[in-house]
């Protein structure tokens, strides 16, 4: 079969170029071989990297696919970009936005702000098209491989059979020059919802469809609009039951509009009629142009276990849900990260393989969390049934009167990360407070000194004494511990807040990906120790 | 007792996806007497004449 693109290609980023391992005379094996190219493939091959382990990239494309896709990058997600590079040219580049208003017709039901907490290097969410977000992941790729990291993306690559083995994966690969193949220790699989590697193993996506189609317009436009989240139900404009406007840099702007089951597809997408759409909405007079649509259809499902062997599934490929929250490619570069450091430990044998069922106990957490508030958001908009309607509707009614309605309306709950409560590796929790910062919980942002917090934290497990005195730099079975130890007098309020509240010193252990372990009110050497052994999955040892 | 048209609802995705779970699968008919179940419950929760009196005024 040859290669040909399923989507057209907005930045040729990674043409195709002969690799050596397809004039091998035997296939060439590598420690991490990664499927797919998108914004987890590349945070995870970024991660990994940077970690020292060579990673290839196989993708079938020689670059980034056309139209925005994603477009609202959560903090956390933000906050993983800044530890791997390109979180600051991220900011700068995106839009921020902080206010959404919700409309009935004509009305303002009502309008919310994300109430952006002080003291973060990161705001709540920024605007940014994926295209972007990739490129700026590919360019972060690039520089570290001047600094030696060992990171080959593969265009034109793509995986065409795989063969499961006990001790590694082989994988056979189509180019525009013919077939190869090559052998991994790991592979990860970030091909995307469509997952043809999900396919070769035969393994199931189960979940729901969602009877609705939504149509994706991104306009070009210099509109004195404000940058704001604006959200239609039952839109004054009569162009489906619900509409979406969401500003992104550039000019260019999102607008979704639900366009119910029962449609004719390339009707719809005729440029006449999605205009005719787009006209509407922005009124008489209002110079645009169209940009790229879509029409698409909401599933939420997941994969049953996001690890099968040696074969690591993360994001779409894993799970899907609906758009409405932003839960898509954020979660899937919180997989990323969560995936990293554990196949790092694994692959440096400081942690056993089994470790590896960790990421998929935590990322199905995360992945259920998602699908749970995705799944509520969209039997919202899309009532399945007349008496869900008519509740929709009442609470619309209610929310434009009375301020107790208006928690019940529901137009996506936006992406947090997911605290890992409850999943083995965490504790003890010696606090007892502050919630946020409890075992299992990202790390919160806070000022220290002249910086934040999150910058001091990452790469390795870090012991923060806050009033406590903590070793510098600690082993346990090989694995580095570095100590930071913060005095009364570079504790702010904010840091004491989030990190101490009612005591007046504490010590933090944090993992590589910035997740509290455990935390005391006394430092115990050894308790640290046995805190940190059943963090990589040696608990029982 | 007054009555509170402020948010109190300690869960109210929960609440919402718990109540169109409770209709799932019934005819109109039946989503009605549940609703009116369903109200006299949380009437009987209430209890206080004065505020039930200022609920129903509310939601006509």
């Amino acid at each position: 079969m040859t290669l040909q693109d399923r989507y057209p290609v907005a930045l040729r980023l990674y043409p195709y170029r002969r690799s050596g391992d397809q004039d091998a005379a035997t296939p060439v094996r590598h420690p991490v071989v990664i499927a797919g190219g998108g914004p987890t493939g590349l945070a995870a091959a970024l991660d990994l990297g940077r970690k020292g382990h060579p990673v290839v990239v196989l993708d079938d494309h020689e670059g980034v696919g056309l139209g925005s896709r994603a477009i609202c990058f959560s903090k956390r997600t933000l906050e993983i970009a800044h530890r791997l590079g390109p979180g600051p040219g991220m900011l700068e580049e995106g839009v921020i936005w902080q206010k959404g208003r919700v409309f009935r017709d004509r009305d303002e039901i009502y309008s919310f702000d994300l109430l952006p907490e002080e003291g973060h290097r990161y705001p709540a969410f920024i605007n940014l098209s994926q295209v972007q977000f990739e490129r700026f992941l590919f360019e972060a790729i690039e520089h570290a491989r001047t600094e030696g990291v060992e990171i080959e993306i593969r265009g034109g690559n793509r995986v065409d059979a795989i063969e499961a083995r006990p001790d590694g994966i082989r994988i056979e690969v189509m180019t525009p020059e013919g077939a190869y193949n090559l052998e991994a220790d790991w592979l990860i699989a970030c091909d995307g919802a469509r997952s043809p590697l999900r396919n070769m193993l035969g393994l199931g996506f189960k979940g729901r469809v969602f009877e609705d189609n939504f149509l994706i317009a991104d306009v070009r436009m210099t509109a004195d609009f404000p940058t704001e989240r604006w959200f239609w139900f039952e839109p004054w404009f009569r162009s489906g039951d619900s509409a979406l406007l969401h500003k992104q840099p550039d000019d260019i702007w999102r607008i979704d509009f639900q366009i119910g089951w029962d449609i004719d597809r390339d009707k719809e997408l005729k440029e006449e009629n999605i205009l005719a759409r787009v006209d509407a909405m922005l009124g008489e007079g209002v110079e645009y142009e169209l940009v790229w649509s879509s029409i698409y259809t909401f599933q939420c499902r997941r994969m049953e276990r996001f690890r099968h062997g040696r074969v690591l599934f993360a994001g779409d490929s894993a799970h899907q849900v609906s758009p409405y929250g932003a839960r898509g490619a954020n979660s899937g570069v919180q997989d990323a990260e969560n995936l990293a450091w554990k196949l790092d430990f694994v692959l440096r044998g400081l942690a056993p393989e089994s470790f590896l069922d960790s990421y998929d106990a935590e990322r199905i957490q995360a992945a259920d969390e998602n699908i749970l508030n995705s799944t509520r958001s969209t039997d919202f908009l899309t009532p399945k049934s007349e008496i869900s309607r008519t509740f929709r509707d009442a609470v619309l009614t209610l929310a434009a009167r009375h301020s107790f309605a208006r928690p019940l309306v529901n137009s996506g709950r936006l992406s947090v990360p997911c605290t890992y409560d409850g999943l083995p590796g965490f504790g003890p929790d010696m606090l007892g407070q502050p919630a946020r910062s409890r075992p299992g919980a990202p790390a919160p942002d806070a000022p220290v000194n002249d910086g934040y917090l999150l910058d001091l934290l990452g790469g390795e497990f870090t012991l923060l004494g806050l009033g406590i005195e903590v070793p510098k730099a600690t082993q346990v079975d090989g694995i580095s511990v570095a100590g930071l130890a913060l005095t009364d007098m570079s504790i702010g309020d904010m840091l004491r807040e989030r990190y101490l509240g009612e005591a007046s010193s504490a010590a933090y252990l944090i993992r590589p990906d910035q997740h509290v372990v455990a935390r005391w009110r006394d430092l115990d050497l050894d308790v640290v120790q046995m805190s940190v052994r059943n963090a990589v999955g040696k608990g029982g040892e | 007792m007054t009555l509170n048209l402020e948010p109190n609802l300690s869960d109210p995705d929960g609440f919402y996806e718990a109540l169109l779970k409770a209709h799932e699968g019934l005819s109109d008919k039946e989503s009605v007497e549940l609703n009116a179940r369903l109200v006299l419950v949380l009437a009987n929760q209430i209890g206080d004449a004065a505020t039930l009196a200022a609920a129903i005024e509310e939601a006509k």
